[in-house]
């Protein structure tokens, strides 16, 4: 067929292990993009996603090589041609945009000499006419201004801005193929949103063939027209995104759909066990096999083919595949409503906090004054109830990790207590806090990598808790550090292994076990989840959840994702600027009346489903530092009112229900705009 | 229980090791240092002549049979001296390089610790210290008191710290970032514990392989104070000083030196080696880390 642009064949590309041996990290794709199409390239992290996207540029990183096949673009086999030829073909008419623009734009140029350099190689454009085209470029971006754009330095843009620009550059050389390798990732979800729409619209107005890898089947799902799964450095389905994403006929599809929080359906998502097969291991069967629920005999034995089953219209790598198009896709949802309303001691209780990171000036201090200016977090006023989850939600910047470092005595207010248990004042400096308080507040973080000493053992990690607030030692100690084990479901074996011995989940999971070490009435969760694999994160999820019903314990969880969020907490605070915009259950947060930054952040959550667009109201830009008097979101606000939001800070305003919310629009009247216009 | 816990340790060791030996770097460093420490312990016992006996009669002999090496302008034989001219350098070197790791080490992560102004001027000092010519620091060192080793060891060990100050702190910060460091902080273990529990064991790697990549600087360095007369004096063989009888006489008695001279790059090669196949087996060269 001629439409096709680029057509892959049994390529492989692998690398040699220490003791000689080929490992192969793609094993025998045959697959191809057509003229126009947008194709999403779904994974974990380990499927051989981006080794795929980089071969369809001639790319191989460093270390590894073809071992067979080819890479077709136009009838030329990149993956054959010289670093010459390439180089004419890469920007021109193959472009990648990369994941993190802001480290792939050279700090010290110009915005508009960067894209000029693009230009010069990849166009015949005169000199004259390039500087119409940069504005026209970045016109086609939706750039504001695109002069001044043109004339600004990377750090003087957002993310979102950044990102923007890197887009343009692709786009400079009119290219036919435009490789995105997880383009969104690292971005707030508004921004996010907002770069994906574009994309669309550049698809529909160029023409543009686009490959976009992700691992996020949200983003997936509004750009693409068509899905790839890869699984393992295979294709296991490959087909139509709404196909796909409606009935996966693939068990790995199928639980990675299953495993995604939404927004649609509150609950735990149900988790995938298991985890992908090691590199170097030989396989001869299915390679998802092991964590397969279909598995038989057969499919330990031999590799099941990529192909067309009758009366469907994708490619699937599975057996049985009719099997999952006959089970109901209705993932069976725990319902967490079972632990609500128990007895409602106060735990822990915020009281109009203040935190500044900025150094006040010596007058300021000599007059013992404190200065309004920089407030990083103002006046925030949480109380918190045994054995609930609060979930902390904002963009970057919202101040929600700085919170939770206040709470941990990590970082100290400037205004404000913290009282816990009612009675006691906790100081805000961890120095300060006797033994016992210590023990009652833990932390888990985001990255487990992190977190985890890379010289201790899991024995010695879990040790130092125990040790510590319980002076354990000998057998009492290993007792309870195996009990732990068992408790995030991970088994003796573990004990004598460095973090870097233990997979992504595993870590995090001793993490959690060194958090519950210390019987803590609260645990402080810093975006635990969003470093993690959306399988892995469903089934941390669930240990987090399974032993709060067993230890009572109260979550204190901070993430972007409002759909975790969802999935997770009981109350829900949403944070902007450092100021608190709306406080409430859950269950109501999500529902309309609400605060119109909840509105903007709820309408910009991507769900895996391509008939589901998310809804942009408000200006994806970057403010650096809130206004001083009025509301904080006021700048960015759809929905202001006049002269009172700029001038006056809003009042908070509760509904039925019994959520609050801060703004200056009567609560009736923001259901009655929120509510109508959809 | 606590044996297990070293035999996990004892594994990374081991791990380390084999990664060290299965690069050609690492192989021929290790085996060329490992030879020269062995002969220096046992030079004494091995040597066929006497180091310090003059004999006028056997002055300036080429190499031979009886001379594998020849003899010098004094008719000591040069294999002999060559073997033992090793000795007074490692030993010398060796501590030197110990004190330097020891105080460049400590202040490095105290400095990292503490950080604001005491860092500041710390570190300050330690520049001007850096800007002063070692040479001439050394050698005004040496002609107030002695060119014994008891002032050598420690002089060098001072000298050669200060590149370590900077490396610790740099390793210190690295590692005072994260966020393991952070969770010790919130448990609230004390900073003594901080320290020894999580910072060490992180920075000691760093810290290790710059004090090897030190130790042939320094071996260097003492060889210069021999070459310049103000390190080992004679009779003791000294390969610094061997080349400095030597030099004038080189045009028509190349032996003399040759020997000395090969010494002491293979051992410096040889340390450089090491130090190098060191860093990547612990992963500290990040350019050198595995595809995947």
């Amino acid at each position: 067929m001629s439409d096709k642009i680029q057509t892959i064949e049994n390529l492989s590309i692998g690398f040699k292990s220490q003791n000689g041996r080929e490992v192969s990290i793609l094993k025998d794709i045959s697959t191809h993009i057509n003229k126009g199409e947008t194709v999403g390239i779904v994974g974990e992290s380990g499927s051989g996603k981006s080794t795929l996207a980089l071969a369809m540029m001639g790319y191989t990183k460093q270390g590894l090589y073809t071992i067979s096949g080819q890479c077709l673009f136009k009838s030329n086999n990149l993956l054959n041609m010289t670093d010459r030829d390439l180089e004419k073909i890469r920007g021109k008419e193959i472009a990648m945009i990369p994941q993190n623009a802001g480290q792939s734009l050279t700090p010290n140029l110009k915005i508009g000499y960067q894209i000029e350099e693009t230009l010069k190689l990849h166009s015949t454009i005169n000199t004259n006419d390039r500087q119409l085209k940069i504005t026209e470029l970045l016109h086609k971006v939706r750039l504001p201004s695109p002069n001044i754009i043109a004339q600004r330095y990377p750090h003087e843009l957002s993310g979102g801005q950044q990102q923007r620009v890197a887009i343009a550059m692709a786009l400079a050389g009119s290219p036919e193929l435009l490789l995105l390798d997880e383009p969104t990732t690292g971005l707030d979800v508004t921004t996010q949103a907002h770069v994906l729409e574009l994309l669309n619209e550049i698809a529909k107005d160029t023409d543009t063939s686009m490959v976009y890898v992700s691992h996020d089947l949200g983003a997936i799902a509004q750009v693409s027209d068509r899905v790839i799964v890869m699984y393992a450095g295979e294709i296991v389905l490959d087909g139509d995104v709404r196909d796909v994403l409606s009935v996966p006929i693939h068990p790995y599809a199928h639980g990675l759909l299953n495993s995604i929080p939404k927004l649609s359906l509150p609950g735990l998502p149900e988790a995938m066990p298991g985890t992908p097969p090691q590199l170097e291991k030989n396989i001869k069967g299915c390679s998802f096999f092991e964590r397969c629920d279909f598995a038989t005999d057969k499919c330990k034995n031999s590799k099941p083919e990529l192909f067309i089953p009758m009366n469907k219209k994708m490619k699937v790598r599975c057996f049985w595949h009719n099997k999952l198009s006959e089970k109901q896709r209705k993932p069976k949802y725990d319902s967490n409503s079972a632990h609500k309303t128990k007895n409602l001691d106060e735990v822990l209780k915020l009281d109009k906090i203040s935190i500044t990171y900025s150094k006040q000036s010596i007058i300021d201090q000599l007059l013992n004054r404190f200065s309004e200016k920089n407030i990083t977090v103002k006046d925030i006023e949480i109380e918190i109830n045994k054995g609930e989850t609060i979930a902390l939600v904002g963009e970057s910047g919202s101040g929600k990790s700085t919170i939770l470092k206040s709470i941990a005595g990590l970082l100290s207010t400037k205004n404000g207590s913290i009282n816990f248990k009612k009675t006691i004042s906790l100081s805000s400096d961890v120095r300060n806090r006797t033994n016992s308080q210590l023990r009652a507040i833990q932390l888990i973080f985001q990255n487990p990598d992190e977190s985890l000493n890379p010289s201790h053992t899991v024995e010695e990690i879990l040790s130092q808790p125990l040790k510590l607030y319980f002076q354990l030692s000998g057998d009492k100690l290993k007792e309870n550090i195996i009990d732990l084990l068992k408790k995030v479901r991970l088994t003796e074996n573990y004990l004598y292994r460095f973090p870097r011995q233990l997979s992504g989940g595993e870590k995090q999971r001793i993490a959690v076990a060194r958090a519950f070490a210390a019987k803590p009435d609260i645990i402080l969760c810093d975006e635990v989840t969003s470093a993690l694999d959306v399988s892995v994160q469903a089934a941390v999820l669930k240990l987090l959840q399974d032993l709060k019903n067993d230890m009572g314990t109260t979550y204190i969880f901070v993430s972007h994702d409002l759909a975790v969020v969802r999935a997770i907490s009981d109350k829900v605070a949403v944070l902007y600027q450092g100021r608190l915009c709306e406080f409430g259950p859950s269950s109501e947060v999500y529902k309309f009346p609400s605060h119109p930054y909840t509105e903007v952040l709820l309408g910009a959550v991507l769900e895996p489903n391509p008939d589901l667009k998310p809804v942009l109201t408000a200006e994806d830009r970057v403010e650096e530092s809130p206004p001083e008097i009025g509301c904080s979101f006021q700048s960015r606000c759809p929905r202001v009112l006049g002269e009172k939001c700029f001038t006056e800070t809003p009042p908070w305003q509760f509904s039925k229900k019994g959520n609050a919310i801060r703004c200056h629009i009567k609560i009736e009247n923001l259901f009655k705009q929120q509510t109508s216009k959809n | 229980m606590v044996n297990q816990n070293q035999i996990s340790k004892l594994k990374r060791v081991s791990e380390v090791l084999i990664s060290i030996f299965s690069r050609p770097s690492g192989m021929i460093g290790f085996s060329i240092v490992i030879l020269h420490i062995i002969i220096a312990i046992i030079s004494p016992l091995i040597v066929p002549y006497d180091y310090k006996e003059i004999n006028s009669l056997i002055m300036l002999r080429p190499p031979s049979e009886e001379f594998i090496f020849g003899t010098d302008q004094l008719g000591r034989d040069v294999f002999t001296r060559t073997l033992m001219g090793g000795r007074v350098a490692l030993l010398v070197t060796f501590f030197g390089t110990l004190i330097a790791v020891a105080w460049g080490g400590f202040v490095g992560i105290f400095c990292g610790l503490v950080g604001g102004k005491i860092d500041d001027i710390v570190m300050r000092i330690i520049d001007a210290f850096l800007a002063i010519p070692w040479i001439l620091a050394m050698l005004l060192i040496v002609v107030i008191l002695g060119t014994s080793t008891q002032v050598l060891i420690p002089a060098l060990g001072f000298f050669y710290g200060k590149g370590i100050v900077r490396v610790a702190r740099a390793a210190t910060h690295d590692v005072i970032a994260r966020d393991f460091i952070m969770a010790a902080k919130a448990r609230g273990h004390s900073n003594f514990s901080i320290i020894w529990n999580e910072l060490l064991p992180n920075v000691r790697d760093a810290i290790m392989v710059e004090g090897a990549m030190r130790w042939s600087w320094m071996l260097l360095a003492f060889s210069s104070l021999s070459f310049l007369g103000f390190g080992v004096s004679p009779p003791t063989p000294d390969w610094g000083l061997m080349i400095s009888e030597g030099r004038g006489l080189m045009s028509f008695a190349y032996w003399s030196v040759i020997a000395p001279i090969v010494a002491l790059s293979s051992l410096i090669i040889g340390i450089n080696l090491s130090a190098d196949a060191f860093a990547k087996a612990l992963g500290i060269d990040r350019t050198q880390k595995a595809p995947v």
